[in-house]
């Protein structure tokens, strides 16, 4: 490979570790490091394909995803042959209103969501079954089409459709499910609830 | 934790509303609806909220030895034919 695309991958590479390791967290939890690791030795092998370089970061988390993709069913799960469990209809919004113990604020749904850290954002995504977490991370994360997520994923658009809305639904359950855990609307006021609730737990 | 009848379909399709992924039919169903019901018009306010929590980039989430590990990997691409694969 010439040195020139090798120089131009490493400069890119470094610019995008901290969104590749935020993304390969998201898909892989633990495996994170390792994910990114093969990521890297794969882009370089392909980095000649890369005429456009500021489409740099997007193939960069394109192959990140395959190499996820790869390693699922390489364990021999692939994300679309998994027991499709359809869960019940949720809202959020619907609950939160029903539940709120607390007279009806206008701004309540909104400063109960100002509650989450992107962290506790981590953690609920990480309740999802990996065929719903990622499609709603590369959707609204990333930022990707649903038409490239499915050719990222191999998977047809109908697929990649139906996982997006049972991973939305069950993404807002989580929400809810750790709120109450943290015992979110036992409180008083809710801006300091979910820390208040993570102190007593 | 219900949802009104009349509203379900509503419901259903903000998320993709906002996607902008509707056909026209839903997409003109659903303006009708949202112009007449203050519920959904607040249901579509939360969505678009849900999203901005999404996309919220995760703070300082690479660990620093993570990241001298993973720099050592992007040096090795530079010179490493067996890492090339060449
Ligand atoms: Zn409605």
């Amino acid at each position: 490979m010439e040195t020139g695309h090798r120089k131009a991958l490493q400069q890119l590479a470094r610019r995008e570790l901290p969104g590749l390791y935020a993304l390969a967290r998201h898909l892989a939890g633990q495996d994170a490091e390792d994910l990114v690791q093969e990521t890297l030795v794969r882009a370089c092998r392909a980095s000649g394909k890369l005429d456009d370089p500021g489409a740099g970061p997007r193939w960069l988390r394109a192959i990140l995803t395959n190499v996820w993709r790869d390693r699922l069913r390489a364990r021999g799960r692939r994300p679309d042959e998994l027991p499709v469990d359809e869960p019940e209809h949720f809202s959020l919004y619907a609950t939160l209103v029903e539940e709120d113990p607390l007279p009806y604020s206008d701004t309540l749904h909104v400063d109960v969501l100002g509650t989450f850290s992107a962290q506790d954002v981590h953690l609920v995504l990480q309740r999802l079954p990996d065929h719903e977490r990622a499609p709603v991370v590369l959707r609204y994360v990333e930022g990707f089409d649903t038409y490239e997520i499915a050719a990222m994923l191999e998977l047809p658009l109908g697929t990649v459709l139906s996982q997006l809305h049972r991973g939305r639904q069950r993404f807002e359950r989580a929400l809810w499910e750790c709120a109450e855990e943290s015992g979110l609307l036992e409180q008083p006021t809710h801006g300091t609830a979910v820390a208040a609730g993570r102190g007593r737990r | 934790m219900s949802v009104p009848p009349g509203c379900r379909e509503a419901v259903r399709r903000l998320w993709d509303h906002l996607d902008r992924g509707l056909e026209p039919n839903h997409e003109q169903q659903l303006e009708q609806h949202l112009a007449f019901c203050r519920r959904c018009c607040g249901e579509l306010e939360f969505v678009r909220e849900l999203r901005t929590l999404l996309r919220t980039p995760t703070a300082a989430s690479l660990p620093p030895d993570v990241h001298d590990r993973l720099d050592g990997v992007i040096d090795a691409l530079g010179g490493d034919e067996s890492l090339a694969g060449a």
